[in-house]
């Protein structure tokens, strides 16, 4: 079925109409065929993002929030020997649509146009290149007429951009000869090399300790405001997006089940998945909880995502939609401007178990 | 209790009624590094590097410190996993600083330890049966109802189903697994569980249930944790004292409360301010102190105060004298010269 559907993409891609936004992603599908079935790992996710606004995507482990940046990179075109993952649906990228395009094209436009921070600097790295080398590297192959002298001072630059000390030195020093957040901010120089517009953050912070994560995340903020490029944020931690988002998505079995301004999302969450998230975190700007309110059970199997909603076999309010969350999959509603959820639970009861029940006990 | 009685132990008596299960005192493990054909010795390592504290009976004790900082070394030696190169490690009034396997093997029964990583510590050939009966077979402890059934009660004990006996580890989520080792940790009614970063692999969901299982079983069986990570508000939700270590030294201790709402240390107070808070209203609103570097290398540690190259408030005085970990008036320990929020109530002696 989705061989079809990416055919048909694929044709109706050209002549399909480019959004106004800078970054807009419609119907976004990776499915991976494996052994044991087909992996829907993203499956119709939607969204936009302007220039000089942060998005983040948060969910955990297996919610397809890597899975995304990487299909938008267009970084998992290679196939197994199960056969090629199946993308299909449209990334319009300032004017530009990426899933049907020619892949030449997208390696034009991968490290100059758009660029993406990776998780774990150390192994995102090649331990045999000089740091300098390796950042050398991604200017001259988007700017073939730069000499190297040219790239090496570009090269320093960016390291002291970055904030590492005594850039002329450092730029001749290897991977394993920086600590760790020192090889966060290489990447970051690596990056922001060749001034991308599109910047994506795959979890940039978590291999990092706190103090070191507050400086990095304020290094990413001020580089925003004075490059003014859009940035993609992706975490598993409510904090690190609390501290940098102006849009928030929350992803769950493969879909966004609730998106919307930073701001209104952690004031009233419309979804119950929401909420489980912000129950189960330990916090310490409210005083001390008695019990934190986990949600029960385990993320689902994206091979087998349970039927209807993905969230139900886990949701404690399942039986207040009069059967629908077993058999049919909720749509993204507006909850209130700019914020929608996708939950089959009546507007008016989510909003009374939210005030009772919820928000006290966060 | 009455073990610790007849031990002649000099110091004096604690604040508190209960006799500590854990005293830890000077506690130092420097990890040679060698050079050449000979293994001459050329530095070491100073991952511990003399560390004083006591946990008691029945409470938490919650270990925070960047990485490097020596807090999983420290479990290590507590549980006598690693061979400590100072210093001694009491446990119920016994010195077990030195005890060899043999020496050690009854008291493994009291002190176990739950890893951090539930992928690598559970062996993928056994069975969870196997794996969680394993402690009974070794320690040859004879159960009423045989070794199947105490697994079972186990696994139930911890949130599993006790059809899982003849399973193996793969077929369980990260949470999952966890459990089993937290079950196999259980097994023989330990009096203190080391646990380091018992939920830090975890997602944020699991590592709720994670959490408020521990929670459970210490009020079920009276368990005493010493629970390290790295997480600040996981520590602060789980621990009744808490100890902040910093480039192998302890900087602060203190009860919980008091140490999250007026922490002395500046290193504690960075630290705090450090944790991304999840309400986009407060971040304009709150003072964070920006820490500038990195840690310096424990092989060669700042003189006097280790945290002196990070501090805002360093002086001279930082680097010709080492603060000593001070006892206040209120129960709070502090290693610094010029700690935070000081008032009057709180001065030193």
């Amino acid at each position: 079925m989705s061989k079809t559907q990416n055919t048909t993409s694929a044709l109706t891609a050209p002549s399909a109409e480019a959004p106004e936004g800078f970054l807009t992603v419609r119907d976004l599908r990776c499915h991976f065929p494996t052994d044991d079935g087909l992996v829907k790992s993203v499956d119709g996710l939607n969204f936009s993002l302007e220039k000089g606004k942060t998005l983040g995507i948060v969910g955990e482990s297996g919610s397809g929030k890597s899975v995304t940046s990487l299909s938008i990179m267009g970084l998992h075109r290679m196939g197994t020997k199960r056969g090629a993952p199946r993308i299909s649906g449209e990334v319009w990228l300032d004017g530009e649509e990426l899933i049907g395009a020619d892949p030449d094209r997208v390696r034009q436009l991968r490290g100059q146009k758009m660029a993406m921070i990776f998780q774990d600097p150390l192994t995102a790295m090649h331990p045999y290149y000089s740091v300098g080398q390796q950042i050398i590297e991604g200017y001259r192959a988007h700017h073939p007429g730069a000499s190297k002298k040219e790239a090496r001072t570009r090269a320093i630059e960016m390291l002291d951009r970055v904030g590492i000390p005594q850039p002329d030195k450092r730029v001749d020093g290897y991977p394993h000869e920086f600590s760790g957040g020192m090889r966060q901010r290489a990447m970051i120089a690596m990056a922001l090399v060749n001034d991308p517009s599109l910047l994506i953050a795959d979890e940039p912070t978590t291999a990092l300790d706190v103090t070191v994560q507050a400086q990095i995340l304020d290094l990413i903020r001020d580089l925003q405001k004075e490059f003014g490029s859009a940035v993609i944020i992706i975490t598993h931690d409510l904090g690190v997006v609390a501290e940098l988002a102006d849009d928030i998505l929350v992803m769950y079995g493969g879909k966004c089940i609730e998106k919307g301004p930073a701001a209104t999302l952690f004031e009233s969450p419309e979804h119950p998945y929401t909420w489980g998230l912000l129950g189960s975190m330990p916090r310490l700007d409210r005083e001390l909880q008695e019990r934190l309110i986990p949600v029960k059970g385990t993320p689902p199997s994206l091979i087998n995502v349970p039927s209807g909603c993905a969230f139900h076999p886990r949701c404690p309010y399942a039986d207040l939609t009069g059967g629908r969350s077993t058999s049919e999959v909720p749509v993204l509603a507006e909850a209130s401007p700019k914020h929608h959820a996708a939950c089959h639970i009546p507007a008016a009861d989510r909003h009374r178990i939210f005030t009772d029940e919820i928000a006290p006990r966060l | 209790m009455t073990d610790s009685q007849t031990a002649t132990i000099p110091a004096p008596a604690p604040a508190s009624d209960r006799e500590p299960l854990l005293k830890v005192t000077g506690l130092t493990k420097h990890f040679p590094i060698t050079k050449g054909l000979f293994g001459r010795k050329t530095g070491a390592v100073r991952a511990v590097d003399g560390i004083d504290f006591t946990v008691n009976a029945g409470e938490t004790l919650g270990v925070v410190g960047e990485s490097g900082c020596g807090k999983s070394t420290m479990g290590r030696l507590v549980t006598r996993l690693a061979e400590p190169t100072g210093g001694t490690i009491e446990f119920e009034g016994k010195d077990i600083t030195h005890l060899g396997v043999s020496g050690m093997r009854p008291l493994r029964r009291d002190i176990q330890m739950i890893f951090q990583d539930p992928y690598s510590s559970l062996n993928p050939r056994q069975t969870v049966g196997t794996i969680v009966g394993a402690p009974f077979k070794l320690q040859k402890v004879q159960t009423e109802h045989g070794t199947k059934r105490a697994v079972q009660d186990l696994l139930e004990l911890c949130g599993l189903s006790p059809e899982h006996y003849n399973r193996y580890p793969h077929e369980f989520s990260g949470g999952q697994r966890q459990r089993i080792g937290i079950a196999r940790a259980l097994a023989l009614k330990p009096k203190m569980i080391v646990a380091d970063e018992p939920v830090s692999a975890l997602d944020v969901s699991i590592q709720a249930q994670v959490v408020n299982l521990l929670d459970d079983l210490q009020k079920e069986l009276g368990l005493t944790y010493l629970i390290i990570a790295h997480d600040l508000s996981v520590v602060r939700h789980v621990s009744d004292r808490v100890a902040v270590m910093y480039l192998g030294k302890i900087v602060e201790i203190a009860d919980r409360d008091s140490l999250y709402k007026a922490p002395l240390h500046p290193y504690t107070t960075a630290l705090m301010s450090a944790v991304p808070t999840p309400d986009p209203k407060r971040k304009e609103a709150r003072e964070r102190i920006l820490l500038t570097g990195d840690v310096p290398s424990p092989i060669n540690p700042p003189s006097g105060c280790r945290f002196r190259t990070r501090c805002w408030k360093a002086q001279d005085i930082c680097a010709s004298q080492e603060p000593p970990l001070e006892l206040l008036k209120t129960g709070h320990q502090v290693a610094c010269h010029f700690p935070e929020n000081i008032g009057t109530e709180n001065a030193a002696k």
